[in-house]
């Protein structure tokens, strides 16, 4: 396992030749695989380390666990060992399976080889501290291999879910920021607040053109007093949300151009001269008003303190 | 396939029913001609709405038949674009100069309807 995610260094084997004791210790382990493994799944069951796995699926994983072990500690390297304990890691938090889990369930293993050692050895004291002095490193080392590869795992798990929720917001973000509001019958209003980039501009200009289509608009009025600056690329965006609509058939006027931005628009060159622009969203209603043939007289209202409100009449 | 010509009033409807090839479009244009000289045609609606591409060839015809057209004495109008291909044509750099626009076929022939009365207002 080479992959640069990776933290864990795969040391080459130390030249450790296999000496006829880890021979023997391999020839052990192998031999009294059935055993050893049967004991081991016991104690974790005790334990309760496999809750969460079938009978068929503790069989499988567990056969696999053990030869990986055994064949780290006859070739003296650890590749299988990372490459298993990776994959294991992704299946595991998938799956919900807590760090104790599998830190405890090698645990147990690691004492049931060592116990095993030990009968075996408990009469030749010598031998055994030769045997452990073989043993303990390579258990250490694949312990140290699989807590790792599952940390990385939990971390990228972590990792994940935070870009999805801030991807999600920022989706919201979007959504929220570009209303498109009726005002009058074949009247929009879209407000833009914000800054514009491509992204934006292109969700505001298919949201803007479904809604021409949906409310049968005929003028709409984009008011950019909430644009902070605006450059020749905004400006390209805004001409381009401009003929789209014209091509639907409807007339867009362009309201809230500021002074600083009306200046910066004529310093960079920006052509606005196709599109129609009003000083301020009162102007644009008033505009739209006189393009649909609206026209708003004051009506006597009386008895009434307050200026009597506006009646539309077409 | 032959985009069918329909006469209504003193307008003619265009009506594009499938997908068009090169060879229809000029096919449209010159019956368009024609068929404007033959009914005295003050108007033309072309209703795109089941187009959902229309790139730089059908462009240029649209803008053609609409100059053509005026000069045979009828204004033109291409009605029913599909959102997708209006935001697709701005990107592409497609432009309908000085060709009318409306939603759809009831505004476009109310479009003409009211430029014929004489007031050319909005939706130039």
């Amino acid at each position: 396992m080479k992959g640069k995610g990776n933290a864990i260094a795969v040391r080459e084997p130390p030249a450790a030749p296999a000496t006829e004791l880890t021979r023997e210790l391999v020839a052990h382990f192998r031999g009294k695989k059935d055993f050893l493994r049967q004991q081991w799944v016991e104690q974790m069951t005790a334990k309760s380390f496999l809750a969460g796995l079938t009978p068929k699926e503790t069989e499988t994983e567990s056969i696999t666990i053990y030869d990986t072990c055994v064949g780290c500690l006859e070739r003296g390297e650890y590749r299988a060992a990372q490459s298993y304990a990776t994959s294991m890691a992704e299946r595991g938090v998938l799956r919900g399976m807590t760090t104790e889990q599998i830190i405890g369930g090698l645990l147990t293993l690691r004492d049931v080889y060592g116990r095993s050692l030990f009968h075996r050895y408990h009469r030749e004291m010598a031998r055994l501290s030769a045997a452990l002095d073989i043993y303990e490193p390579v258990a250490n080392k694949i312990l140290s291999i699989v807590a790792l590869a599952f940390i990385e795992e939990r971390e990228k798990v972590v990792r994940e879910e935070r870009e999805k929720v801030v991807r999600q917001q920022q989706e919201a973000i979007r959504e929220l920021s570009t209303p498109v509001l009726q005002v009058r019958e074949h009247l929009l209003v879209l407000p833009i607040i914000g800054t514009l980039d491509s992204h934006r501009a292109r969700l505001l200009t298919e949201q803007l053109l479904r809604s021409i289509r949906a409310n049968r608009a005929k003028v709409v009025i984009m008011d950019i007093t909430g644009v902070p600056n605006v450059d020749s690329k905004v400006a390209n965006h805004l001409v381009q949300t401009v003929d789209a609509c014209r091509l639907l058939g409807a007339t867009v006027i362009v309201t809230g151009v500021a002074p600083e931005i009306a200046q910066t628009l004529t310093t960079i060159g920006v052509d606005l001269g196709r599109i129609l622009t009003v000083c301020d969203l009162q102007g644009g209603i008033e505009e739209a008003d006189r393009l649909l043939g609206y026209r708003v007289i004051v009506t006597e209202s009386a008895g009434s303190p307050s200026p009597p409100a506006p009646a539309l009449e077409r | 396939m032959q985009v069918p010509i329909l006469k209504q009033g003193s307008y003619l409807i265009a009506s594009v029913q499938a997908a068009l090839t090169d060879a229809d479009l000029l096919d449209l244009r010159d019956r368009l001609a024609v068929q404007v000289g033959v009914y005295r045609s003050r108007g033309v609606v072309v209703d795109v709405t089941v187009l959902d591409v229309m790139d730089s060839f059908a462009t240029r015809m649209l803008r053609s038949i609409a100059q053509i057209l005026r000069l045979r004495g009828a204004e033109t109008v291409i009605v029913g674009m599909q959102p997708d291909v209006a935001f697709a044509m701005v990107q592409l750099g497609l432009r309908l100069e000085g060709v009318s626009t409306a939603l759809d076929l009831e505004e476009g022939l109310e479009l003409l309807r009211r430029r014929e009365k004489g007031g050319s207002n909005h939706g130039r």
